[in-house]
């Protein structure tokens, strides 16, 4: 492994001196180089923040093979029929155009820390003086018993928005009348907490509109879920007898599938299924791990900067990161993203490094305009990002109250979205 | 038993009240004389009907932009529905600056600065609410007082480099550009406003959970910076 792996480096190496290595050069000399891999909410804001603030006295690039990213949320509310697909997606445009940043749509392959280097799937290599990773979740083979990413179309995951959410919704929409839709929910941690419980939400928002007498089942290892009180109190109003929660004391823990039979065991009990969207558990996107910076499943940061504790020219931003109190969310990426974005420049630049301070909020919709939120503010400590204070919807509010926060999240949809890619 | 123990408890009760009623008459004609800067837009009083504002019986006590029939601003009604219900507090707050409270109120006035004006012109709109007696007083020390920001705050002087650092944590939400869609523009404020308006999320006085959040662990300087970026951005 060790041995074509370096073969492998060699090669790109001669590539570079042939092909990449002149334009890198012409193009970058004397200016520090940032690399970012990853155009999602941590790594879009970070490459954008950097470059907006060095006004061009950093070169910066920003590897992401997609040419169209699309949010992963709001795309719950693709499924319940309150947006479209194009709704969610962003392009890098604006990136460059208006910043500078240097967007490669291509693979990032491996990462050679001695060197300093990122190779790529399309053959260059590329140099950083610092690596910033925020390369979102994978999911961890054989968490689910019977399931791969080999049966992704079969039983889809939808938990990386764009494809498998447009296949997941034809399938809902597809069921016979009556039908079963089966989620398998995933353990802690795991990439936007609320997000199985807003889907099952807006799935159900979906039955009851076009198949009112079809089930949802839900297998959760958990005990406790994100905004719980608020999503049960909401499925018995808007989804009275349509959502069955199977906790870890009903045996909600121990699953597995069969995609080929359509059919879902959950402790022992065999159940045939149309839909099954099955959430793995998560960890790190692999690039992580290749780069050498996880330990377990996750890339173990320092609070202040978030940079990885394995190698201090190195960050690892959003889902992937391990730090502590916050959630996996969009959100907490952008937030650590503009931390990291003005350490970076700071060390790179001299430039004047400010207390990082860090906040996530996360809106989710039960129905139609029936919106909540839960929120906290976050310290960088020694050990961890620590919570200071926070928030979340009551049960019980009026309909009023739902609405606002609705439109709020839509608001702040805009908001967020602008943050990093306008 | 107990009915002999509870009688003297509320004549008690009651004389105390209508000997606060009595040093209020005083408060109640001043306050009507302050009332003449409202009379233009605002009734109230028997037969009071909605004309340019809203006509003010029944004011304490009742959430923002909740009077039916009178078509509130956007940003009044928002100011509601996040919790803000008038009382002698809140309204001392708005009649003293009323943008600084909600943002966008079509209310076109400049503001009373008098803390006496503002008690007084309180006492008078409370006299024409349900049960004036019953209304709570604000406690003793609030009556009367200059809600004004200690001065040395609102002439702090904000570093914009450190607003534009600290601004991208409202970026999150709040578009640079000023766009407001579902959540309100905070660029191009007064800086004043801006203070006066993150002081009041920090003390709880003007609703909305986000925002009291965030400015709960702003300091006085880091308020300053904010609002001397925001001001600027274009």
């Amino acid at each position: 492994m060790t041995m074509n792996r370096r073969l492998f480096m060699g090669t790109s190496a001669a590539a570079l001196t042939t092909l990449a290595a002149p334009a890198l050069l012409a193009d970058g000399h004397g200016k520090p180089r940032v690399i970012v891999i990853g155009g999602g909410s941590g790594g879009a804001t970070a490459a954008r923040y950097i470059a907006k603030d060095n006004k061009g006295a950093v070169d910066v690039t920003l590897i992401e093979p997609s040419r169209t990213y699309y949010t992963c949320y709001f795309s719950n509310l693709y499924l319940g029929g309150f947006k479209e697909m194009d709704d969610l997606g962003h392009t890098y445009g604006t990136l460059a155009s208006k910043y500078g940043v240097n967007v490669v749509h291509d693979w990032a392959i491996d990462v050679d820390r001695d060197a300093k280097t990122v190779s790529l799937a399309g053959g260059a290599s590329l140099p950083y003086d610092k690596l910033i990773l925020s390369p979102g979740i994978d999911f961890v083979d054989g968490a689910v018993e019977g399931w791969s990413v080999a049966a992704q179309n079969a039983m889809p995951h939808a938990y990386k928005a764009g494809s498998q959410t447009e296949l997941l919704k034809a399938q809902i929409m597809a069921m016979p009348e009556g039908g079963t839709f089966a989620m398998v929910a995933p353990p802690n941690p795991y990439r936007c907490p609320p997000g199985p419980y807003e889907r099952v939400s807006m799935v159900a928002h979906m039955l009851k509109a076009n198949n009112p007498t079809a089930k949802i089942i839900v297998a959760d290892p958990k005990p406790k879920f994100s905004k719980m009180a608020l999503f049960q109190e909401g499925w018995a109003d808007h989804y009275s007898g349509m959502i069955d929660w199977i906790g870890p004391d009903f045996g909600g823990g121990n699953v597995s599938v069969d995609p080929a039979a359509m059919t879902i065991n959950i402790d022992g009990e065999e159940t045939s299924v149309d839909v099954c969207n099955v959430i793995p558990a998560m960890k790190a996107g692999r690039i992580a791990d290749m780069a050498g910076v996880t330990d377990g499943n996750w890339a173990p940061v320092n609070a202040a900067d978030m940079s990885s504790k394995a190698d201090e020219d190195v960050y690892v931003l959003g889902d992937a990161s391990q730090q502590g109190d916050m959630p996996k969310s969009g959100f907490s990426a952008n937030s650590q993203a503009k931390v990291c974005a003005n350490a970076v420049r700071g060390a790179l630049t001299g430039s004047k490094v400010f207390p990082a301070k860090f906040s996530n909020t996360c809106w989710s919709l039960i129905g139609t305009d029936d919106g909540v939120k839960v929120g906290a503010t976050y310290e960088a400590t020694d050990e961890k990002i620590a919570k200071v204070d926070g928030f979340i919807s009551a049960t019980g509010e009026d309909s009023a109250t739902r609405k606002a926060t609705y439109e709020e999240s839509e608001g702040w949809y805009a908001g967020i979205t602008a943050d990093m890619f306008s | 038993m107990q009915a002999k123990a509870l009688l003297p408890l509320a004549v008690a009760a009651f004389m105390v009240a209508g000997a606060g009623h009595a040093q209020d008459s005083d408060a109640v004609a001043a306050g009507e004389k302050v009332f003449g800067k409202c009379k233009s837009c605002h009734q109230i009083g028997a037969g009071a009907t909605d004309r340019v504002g809203p006509h003010l019986n029944g004011l304490f006590g009742r959430p923002a932009g909740a009077h039916e029939g009178y078509r509130y601003s956007k940003s009044m009604e928002r100011a509601g529905v996040d919790g803000l219900v008038w009382t002698a507090e809140t309204l001392d707050a708005y009649i003293e600056n009323p943008k600084s409270l909600v943002s966008k109120t079509r209310m076109n006035f400049r503001g009373l600065k008098s803390g006496a004006d503002r008690a007084n012109l309180l006492a008078y709109l409370r006299s024409f609410s349900d049960n004036p007696a019953n209304i709570p007083e604000a406690e003793p020390t609030a009556k009367g007082i200059d809600h004004d920001l200690d001065p040395a705050i609102l002439a702090l002087e904000g570093d914009p480099e450190y607003g534009e650092y600290l601004s991208s944590e409202c970026t999150a939400c709040h578009q640079a550009d000023g766009s407001a869609d579902g959540i309100p523009s905070v660029t191009g404020w007064p800086i004043d406003d801006f203070v006066v308006a993150m002081h009041a999320y920090k003390d709880k006085l003007r609703p909305h959970p986000v925002m009291q959040m965030m400015a709960a662990r702003l300091g006085d300087e880091e308020i300053a910076a904010l609002a001397a970026y925001f001001k600027d951005l274009e």
